[in-house]
């Protein structure tokens, strides 16, 4: 783990894959991280006005004393991610019928059924949010099964749309434009400014994409 | 809800903004909020209101609006014409304007942006904590339209007893202090001399996401794609084509180029018309 100093107010810690670690060893390190610095917040041990995890990097925002912060950090140990994840995961009912399947099929060498199958039996975790509100990025697919985006974006992909792009599966929480291949949609409203928080789908959340 | 804004002409661009939705960027939601965080304060101050009570910023074309009741305002940030009715008004002091009156603000002759605070302050829904509008994630109310009608709230307190404020000064350089990282390793060393040796200028595409520069080219040292990464406000983002970008109050959460500084204060952005000069000072390398 590296401390990066970010401005006057900020820091990231940026656990990139090293010698012979892998990316899913980086989203583990993000997970358990977060998590962790999450624990230290509520302690009172650490100020942090934001703490935003990423693929490989975990940014802390307003920090008044980042300095002092890095050198806390520095001493402290991350408990593994699994030990945490007390709660079950979060069922999103999928209907499979995106237009992509057969192109995830093929990057695959598979069949579409196989694809369904794949993305039904695997165990995601919501990895990070970005792009719009309430956009999670779930990890869970092997490293090997990662997609390349399309190579021109779809103008308006539809709100609760289900894609795959690189190691991850999305979900469109409102309607925008998108270059991750279509595979499904739930009909689960998944961003709400009504509730606290906005969504279920928070960091470390698991989260399973059951056929409906 | 007491009373009504009639936004007679909403201009180029009029959005409610108050200090933002901090504290979910890990959701993917964007801190939005006034620009100059300080200059909607003072306008609240100035007519009672607490600081974070929800105004206008109004952006270079100006608006024009009436009011069903009797209001103190005050219109901080550029140098702009003030009427209220037939009568001119200042920046920086608290206006009574009547029942009906047109009050007519800017456009900006110097400057970019101005807020205006009404005691009682705009009383749209909140979201997520919030009454700004984020013009990238289309939190909060839309930007204002002609003929849209806004709730005020319930004045809390008599407005500020002032003498004097000041005013934003109006610059053709801007000189922004930097500090490096986290990704100037991605860059060349004659990269970071560029940045802080060189001047940009704001180009006319910016918005309030970010100021986009324009300039020198930063040339990367390290190749390929930075994986998504968390985003400060004051983030200095160099993408592809190598212009840097500095990122303002609807700034995404997440970003996938390289952040080669950070700017301590962005303010000063907030009023940079394009062709503006821009500096950056940092550490001497």
């Amino acid at each position: 783990m590296r401390i990066r100093p970010v401005g006057a107010h900020a820091l990231l810690l940026d656990l990139a894959p090293g010698n012979g670690s892998t990316p899913a060893d980086a989203a583990a390190q993000v997970e358990a991280w977060r998590a962790e610095l999450a624990h230290r917040r509520d302690l009172g041990e650490l100020t942090a006005l934001e703490i935003v995890p990423a693929a490989t990097t975990v940014l802390l925002d307003g920090v008044p004393d980042p300095e002092a912060a890095a050198g806390s950090i520095a001493g402290w140990t991350p408990r593994p991610a699994a030990a945490r994840s007390a709660a079950g995961p979060v069922e999103i009912p999928v209907t499979y019928d995106g237009a992509d399947l057969p192109v995830v099929a093929e990057h695959w060498a598979v069949t579409v059924p196989t694809v369904v199958e794949r993305l039904a039996g695997t165990d995601f975790r919501v990895a990070f949010c970005g792009f719009a509100p309430g956009f999670p990025y779930l990890t869970g697919l092997p490293g090997e099964l990662a997609l390349p985006r399309l190579p021109t974006p779809r103008p308006r992909v539809p709100t609760g749309s289900v894609a795959l792009a690189g190691p991850y599966a999305g979900i469109y929480p409102s309607p925008s434009p998108g270059g991750w291949l279509l595979v499904g949609r739930t009909g689960l409203p998944l961003f709400d400014v009504t509730a606290d928080p906005p969504t279920r789908l928070t960091p470390g959340t698991h989260v399973r994409l059951v056929p409906a | 809800m007491t009373g009504e804004l009639v936004v007679l002409r909403a201009g180029a661009l009029t959005t409610v903004q108050d200090l933002g939705r901090p504290g979910y960027a890990h959701l993917g939601v964007p801190r939005s909020g006034a620009l100059d965080p300080a200059s909607l304060r003072l306008a609240n101050r100035l007519v009672g209101n607490p600081e974070n009570t929800a105004g206008l910023e109004i952006t270079v074309t100006g608006c024009v609006l009436r009011l069903s009741r009797a209001a103190s305002v005050a219109v901080t940030g550029a140098e702009a014409e003030i009427r209220v009715g037939a009568r001119p008004g200042d920046t920086g002091l608290p206006l009574s304007v009547p029942a009906g009156t047109v009050l007519r603000i800017g456009p900006a002759r110097g400057g970019v942006r101005n807020w205006l605070a009404v005691c009682g302050g705009i009383d749209v829904p909140p979201v997520l904590g919030s009454r700004a509008t984020d013009t990238l994630s289309g939190l909060g109310p839309p930007p204002l339209r002609d003929g849209d009608r806004l709730p005020l709230g319930t004045p809390t307190g008599p407005p500020a007893p002032v003498d004097l404020t000041v005013g934003p000064p109006q610059r053709d350089e801007l000189r922004l202090a930097v500090r490096l990282g986290p990704r100037d390793d991605w860059f060349t060393p004659a990269a970071l001399d560029r940045l802080l040796g060189t001047a940009y200028t704001v180009s006319p595409v910016s918005n309030r996401v970010g100021a986009r520069l324009a300039g020198a080219p930063l040339p990367r040292a390290v190749a390929g794609e930075l994986p998504s990464e968390g985003i400060v406000l004051g983030a200095v983002q160099v993408p592809a084509d190598g212009q840097p970008l500095i990122f303002l109050a609807d700034h995404p959460t997440t970003g996938g180029y390289p952040v080669v500084g950070v700017v301590a204060d962005v303010t000063p952005l907030a009023q940079a018309r394009p062709g503006t000069t821009v500096r950056f000072h940092g550490p001497q390398r």
